[in-house]
């Protein structure tokens, strides 16, 4: 995970053991590093653990976020959730300790992807970035064109419901393409050829009409 | 779906998959494959303003006068080639242009989609479906070497071959190019893969990238794969039988649900026209000196311009369709061979069938009979005419055709006919085994 950033550089040993769980390796930082604000371009996220020195710790957070705006996380002890409820600092987001290695993956993975969750959708295993154009089946890559990438997404937005060839045009291609209607079969069979023989039923041809999704 | 927002996507796509090679392809006027590679940090600027290359070492491209072409990508084609997939190498077909912006009239593609225009200002859209066979051989060696038959079934297998096939599928299938089916052919080491249909431009892309696929593939395993049209003399050459349709919107234009047999007056009138220009037409489905090797009797190859439903020795053929199927009624053109240039192929077939029904020709009579059992007065009583016999009859044939300058344009029309004359004569200067062992030892 590239540009993950962690202070202080002697982390707790339980969060240290979750770090190594989560298959997390973050760049150490120490008080010292925290002043190079011309490096805080290579961290994209950092974790602050607040530990037994949380007041301090607090205030390193603070200034972190003001001199550079990279996004943070707290690591907490239970007890110390009272130190931030009323905090005014921007915090990306807070893990507590005992942390269960998983969740702590799941949370710094939602931040460091630098992409917003409204910009991904979503149909079983598949996904489709329409930020980045990226469309990944299963977690592996989908190399799709840009009119089958739409076309997909088009039906990913729009499930469960019936489109005829001239709809889909219309949507899709976004005027009279010089193909015509048949332009939306050949499309509809790449794309199966291409999400593969189990995931090609997603895409039902309804007789006479059109297509169906989902 | 503006062109910006496509190459945006292949930007995006090239930066998020780690591409580090773009080969941009076009081709020649013979059909063969050109590639140039480029960085990812190039291929911004190819997008919007294209490559320029030097296009006088190009078979049928340039006068020295004008050598600076431009190869201009064309960002819809843009697919990553799965059997380099660990080294990040895309590929992109391109149209080529002049310096200063003009379509280039040597490139094949740009014959085919003027050739679209024209069906599409009739209101018609082009839809083709090859089969395209081919040999796998020991070597590229002079004496080819099959591999699963007799003493070099140990080399491989007979399923190794299957293998082959399955690994050339699931290339194509992940390059966006469906495959109808697949199966062993009638000659030892003989295959064949047939495509689902696409539009004309698309499929004859895909063809480029079917051949290419099929000898990657051949390539990865020590072998090598073949589209020579007859590399076997005793068994059937590779064929690439093609069938059309044509599509006005939605609506198959050869269907007709009032016809006895499902056909429309313009898929009559297309017939006609293909039968019509067939000898024309046929330097450019065949056209290497080997291709009229594989246009003889005695194999499954045409060699009579009359057409049929069910008859494997016309030249085209109407298959049979599963009732209430409107939207599969097509036409099977079966003399090209599969080492033509599918683009100027398509180019000549749609140029052909749509004379025909400009000019509302009717339906020649059907011929169920076995035309090889006709005498000749027979066949032309009938009005059924030969194909061309060699490559030289064809040339004939072609340089008489005003439809098929039309159809090819002055510079492909005139370099071709120049090329190929050039290619006769190399190959009448050739004094073969069949004479040395005929005429030398009783003359």
């Amino acid at each position: 995970m590239k540009g993950l950033a962690l202070f202080p550089e002697t982390p707790s040993a339980g969060f240290a053991e979750a770090l190594q769980l989560a298959a997390l390796e973050p760049i150490l930082l120490g008080v010292e590093d925290l002043e190079k604000t011309d490096e805080a371009a290579n961290w994209s996220l950092v974790l602050i653990e607040l530990g037994d020195e949380p007041l301090r710790r607090m205030r390193h957070a603070r200034r972190l976020h003001e001199d550079t705006g990279v996004p943070i996380i707290l690591i907490v002890l239970k007890d110390q959730i009272a130190l931030i409820v009323d905090e005014d600092l921007e915090l990306a987001d807070f893990v507590v300790v005992p942390t269960d290695p998983q969740e702590l993956r799941a949370r710094v993975r939602r931040q460091v992807s630098t992409v917003a969750t409204d910009e991904v959708l979503r149909y079983r295993d598949l996904e489709l970035n329409t930020a980045t154009y990226q469309a990944t089946i299963g977690d592996r890559p989908a190399d799709l064109t840009y009119m089958e990438y739409e076309l997909l997404r088009f039906f990913v937005e729009n499930p469960s419901r019936v489109w005829s060839r001239e709809q889909l045009l219309s949507k899709v291609w976004g005027y009279e393409y010089y193909g015509g209607a048949r332009t939306v079969d050949v499309h509809v069979r790449r794309l199966r050829s291409k999400i593969g023989e189990q995931r090609s039923a997603w895409i039902t041809t309804v007789r006479s009409v059109g297509y169906r999704f989902g | 779906m503006t062109t910006d927002k496509q190459a945006e996507y292949v930007l995006q796509t090239v930066a998020k998959r780690g591409i580090r090679f773009i080969r941009l392809w076009f081709t020649d006027v013979q059909g063969f494959m050109k590639s140039v590679a480029i960085s990812p940090a190039e291929l911004e600027t190819a997008l919007t303003e294209g490559m320029t290359f030097d296009g006088s070492s190009i078979d049928g491209y340039a006068r020295v006068h004008e050598a600076d072409m431009i190869a201009r990508p064309d960002p819809k084609t843009f697919q990553i080639l799965p059997w380099r997939e660990p080294d990040g190498v895309a590929r992109i077909f391109c149209d080529i242009h002049h310096t200063d912006g003009t379509a280039f009239a040597g490139d094949p593609r740009n014959v085919l989609r003027r050739n679209l225009r024209g069906a599409a200002d009739l209101g018609y859209s082009f839809y083709v479906a090859p089969e395209l066979e081919f040999f796998y051989f020991a070597d590229s060696g002079p004496n080819p070497k099959v591999l699963d038959q007799g003493g070099y079934f140990d080399l491989t297998p007979l399923d190794t071959a299957q293998e082959y096939r399955r690994t050339t599928i699931e290339h194509l299938e992940k390059l966006g190019i469906p495959v109808e089916q697949s199966h062993h052919e009638v000659a030892p080491s003989q295959h064949e893969i047939t495509l689902r249909y696409d539009d004309a431009m698309a499929m004859a892309d895909n063809v480029m990238t079917y051949r290419l696929t099929v000898k990657e593939v051949a390539l990865a395993h020590g072998i090598y794969a073949t589209f020579m049209p007859k590399p076997l003399e005793d068994h059937d050459g590779s064929g690439f039988h093609t069938h059309m349709s044509l599509f006005e919107g939605g609506e198959n234009a050869f269907y007709s649900a009032d016809t006895e047999h499902g056909l429309s007056k313009t898929a009559d009138a297309f017939i006609a026209g293909l039968v019509h220009h067939a000898p024309a037409m046929t330097a450019i489905t065949n056209q290497w000196v080997n291709s009229y090797k594989r246009l003889v009797a005695g194999f499954e190859a045409p060699i009579y311009a009359f057409w049929a439903r069910n008859n494997q020795s016309a030249l085209v053929r109407v298959p049979t369709t599963k009732a209430g199927k409107s939207s599969s009624t097509r036409i099977e053109y079966r003399s090209p061979d599969a080492a033509t240039n599918p683009y100027l192929t398509f180019s000549v077939l749609l140029a052909a069938g749509l004379d025909g029904v400009r000019n509302a020709m009717s339906l020649p009579e059907e011929v169920g009979k076995n035309v090889f059992e006709m005498s000749s007065r027979e066949r032309r009583d009938h009005g059924i005419r030969r194909l061309p016999e060699t490559l030289s009859h064809a040339l004939d044939e072609l340089e008489q055709s005003e439809l098929m300058n039309q159809a090819l344009g002055d510079h492909v029309f005139d370099w071709f006919l120049r090329n190929k004359r050039k290619e006769w004569d190399a190959y009448q200067h050739h004094v073969s085994r069949f004479e040395l062992e005929r005429y030398l030892p009783i003359l």
